[in-house]
């Protein structure tokens, strides 16, 4: 068997304070709507890499699962690879047509019909329009979108849409496929005929790289995994044993440690725990979820303020903060823990993500870096379990802010309509 | 072969395919310094996204517009007649012997054809910073899409211009084959300053604001509403610096035989305007690889 992908030093150098933006869109809005309490946000560090002298190698005809936590650098290694950011050193040699699939739907455009996308879709993704119009009927009885052929995609639901970007990629014919987070799109039906094509490209002889938080997802897709932490390769083997390895390493609480010499708190970890007391990444939407932030005081610090806050798909949701309910212990010392526990009336099935941030006693100034990522969780279920039951009420709910708070709808005849929200 | 037969395939039968298949293409990736040459190869392969890109802008332009390409039209002709009215009847701007509103519009139509490229391609990576941030391909092609769609427009507006002619009785002169060179022109002026405005815009959105500033700016330093004859000669060198001056006198010329002088503004033009693109090309090239990071 011979290589496919060889990397060798690679490192990529983001430099801040300039208007470079990097990550995905999620993360610059996670970023933008945390802004607020950023506002005194110590001057952030003058570069940052979010990549660091990576090496592996990739044989042909595997399927690899790239894991790791949010900000590890797995996306930007994926940016590198489909030469869409330039690394800032290293090599990288492919051996083979490369296809990417990057972010399902890119390109896009809400005025054309579906048809008309499908070609510009597979131009962008280089396909030639002769190999288009080839695959097209199979293409479409995938996404299964005959009926609206013509219609413009911006009537599409966001269900139809998502089916059909995802049909265009899933049909490129290339040695080597890069695929990031497609299956987190559309309803459960679709998810698993979506994964269904991955296993086809998977098991077809060709090399697939595979970005995913979806663990089974990455079980049962590829045969080995690269665990990527801080921009770094931390391990890499047979995709079973690195999964468990990562998982256990999640389990154990999101380590966070890298604090600046002179900051006063260092965030070591952090850990979600369940009613039980067991530590998870996995909750119910009705579910409390007690978030527990390990730190050291390397000093002490009188009347520290803590801010937690979670983030949805498009930005902030809840927050817990200090420098509102005025609640701070009186001063911390050394190491300790300090939870907060939230009980959110209900959260759709979503992947969330975890702020953490700590001022001073003038509840200004910061102690330490406030951290954008610090833990995530998913919850999971289907939109009907929760009281939703509307078909397609699943793969709407992958494009809202998804906290639901209790409602009802009044009629133009007076009477009065709540749905059945589930809540323990 | 197509994936759901693969699905079936033994591993014997694998090995015979990847046995017998052509060998795969090599790439290389690792930083770029400095100056990148063009990679024609590669633009070649990728010319089918040139045309999709286009076409995509051309269906969308008119979209869920009542007139639709009638705005092709309806832009030059008013125009047109607002400089007719204030220049060429109220001011009495003279027009080398041409009716004034065929003087004007055979102005007008190369300059808006450059204005529109101008300002679709300087837009054009902050546009479509979806594609750039998440696919590859040559970015080049995203200008040069947003200039050729402007042909389009370019053409229609040209059949007016020939209503014109018959309609003013005059007969074009055989010099009639200066247009495609007048044409040729215009693109690569409006891609030499495309591409330097497309790529700073990445960078610095201040850009974009200038835009519109900047071609009604250009637009009287263009030989639009008055002919080049109205400068005093000394100056006409100065006046050629202008890629613009050379060929809106290029179109003319050949829609109405050369003027005195027209000879050596459009060469100095067109030597200003290859500079400009070529220099325009080796900024872009030298910077595209911050696209997908800033955009």
């Amino acid at each position: 068997m011979s290589v496919a992908i060889r990397a060798t030093g690679i490192s990529k150098r983001y430099r801040l304070g300039r208007r470079e933006r990097y990550g995905s869109l999620r993360e610059s809005l996670t970023r933008f709507f945390s802004n607020p309490f950023a506002a005194s946000k110590a001057p952030p560090p003058e570069e940052i890499w979010a990549l660091k002298d990576v090496a592996f190698e990739i044989q042909e005809r595997q399927a690899v699962g790239l894991i790791g936590r949010n900000g590890a650098g797995k996306s930007t290694l994926l940016k590198v690879l489909s030469r869409i950011t330039e690394p800032s050193t290293g090599e990288v040699v492919i051996h083979g047509r490369v296809g990417s699939l990057l972010e399902v739907g890119t390109g896009f455009h809400p005025e054309l019909s579906g048809r008309d996308n499908i070609f510009l879709n597979g131009a962008l993704l280089g396909m030639k329009r002769q190999e288009i119009r080839r695959k097209f009927d199979e293409i479409v009885a995938f996404a299964e979108i005959e009926k609206f052929l013509d219609t413009p995609v911006k009537h599409y639901s966001s269900g139809m849409y998502m089916r059909l970007a995802f049909a265009v990629a899933a049909h490129l014919e290339p040695e080597i496929l890069l695929v990031d987070e497609v299956l987190a799109v559309g309803d459960a039906a679709f998810q698993r005929k979506c994964l269904g094509k991955m296993e086809d490209v998977a098991h077809s002889g060709r090399t697939v790289v595979f970005v995913s938080h979806n663990m089974g997802a990455v079980n049962s897709l590829c045969s080995r995994a690269i665990w990527v932490d801080k921009g770094q390769v931390r391990e890499e083997g047979p995709a079973q044993q690195i999964v468990s390895r990562y998982l256990e390493s999640v389990r154990e609480g999101f380590e966070i440690g890298n604090a600046k010499p002179d900051d006063k708190l260092i965030f070591e970890r952090v850990l979600l725990k369940n009613r039980a007391g067991e530590v998870t990444t996995s909750f119910r939407g009705d579910e409390e979820i007690l978030v527990e932030i390990h730190y050291t005081a390397r000093q002490k610090i009188p009347k520290p303020h803590f801010i937690v806050a979670v983030m949805g798909p498009y930005g902030e949701l809840f927050t817990a903060a200090m420098t509102f309910d005025d609640l701070a212990p009186d001063a911390i010392e050394g190491a300790g823990v300090i939870g907060c526990r939230f009980k959110p009336f209900l959260l759709l099935p979503a992947t969330y993500t975890i702020v953490i941030a700590a001022r001073g006693a003038d509840g200004v100034s910061n102690l330490t870096a406030s951290r954008y990522d610090a833990a995530f969780f998913s919850v999971g279920g289907l939109m009907s379990e929760y009281g939703f039951p509307a078909p397609g009420a699943d793969a709407q709910v992958a494009n809202v802010n998804a906290l639901v708070v209790p409602y009802q709808w009044e009629m133009p005849d007076g009477s009065v309509r709540a749905p059945r929200l589930r809540s323990s | 072969m197509s994936p759901t037969d693969d699905a079936t395939l033994t591993d014997a039968q694998i090995l015979e395919q990847v046995q017998s298949r052509p060998p795969l293409s090599v790439t290389v990736i690792r930083p770029s310094r400095g100056w990148v040459p063009i990679n024609l190869r590669e633009l070649w392969h990728y010319r089918e996204l040139l045309f999709f890109l286009t076409w995509r802008d051309l269906k969308v332009r008119y979209k869920q517009t009542a007139l639709g390409a009638l705005w092709a039209i309806i832009q030059p002709v008013l125009t047109m007649a607002v400089f007719s009215l204030f220049f060429g009847r109220l001011a009495k701007v003279p027009s080398d012997g041409i009716p004034y509103p065929l003087f004007a519009l055979s102005g007008l139509i190369p300059w808006q054809l450059f204005a529109y490229a101008l300002t679709q391609s300087s837009n054009s990576i902050v546009a479509n910073k979806n594609l750039v941030s998440k696919v590859y391909f040559p970015r080049l092609i995203v200008p040069l899409a947003a200039v050729l769609s402007g042909l389009v427009d370019f053409s229609i507006a040209f059949v007016v211009l020939l209503v014109m002619f018959v309609i003013y009785g005059f007969i074009p002169s055989p010099a009639l084959v200066m247009i495609p060179l007048a044409i040729i022109l215009t693109i690569f002026s409006a891609l030499a300053v495309g591409l330097w405005l497309s790529a700073l815009n990445v960078r610095y959105r201040d850009v974009q604001y200038t835009i519109p500033f900047l071609t009604q700016f250009w637009m009287f330093l263009t030989p639009i509403a008055y002919p080049a004859s109205l400068i005093p000669a000394q100056f006409r060198m100065v006046y050629g610096l202008n890629p613009m001056a050379g060929v809106v006198e290029c179109f003319r010329w050949g829609l109405f035989g050369q003027r005195a002088g027209s000879l050596s503004l459009i060469g100095l033009s067109s030597f200003m305007v290859l500079l400009a693109f070529f220099g325009g090309l080796a900024y872009f090239r030298r910077v595209e690889k911050t696209f997908a990071d800033l955009a």
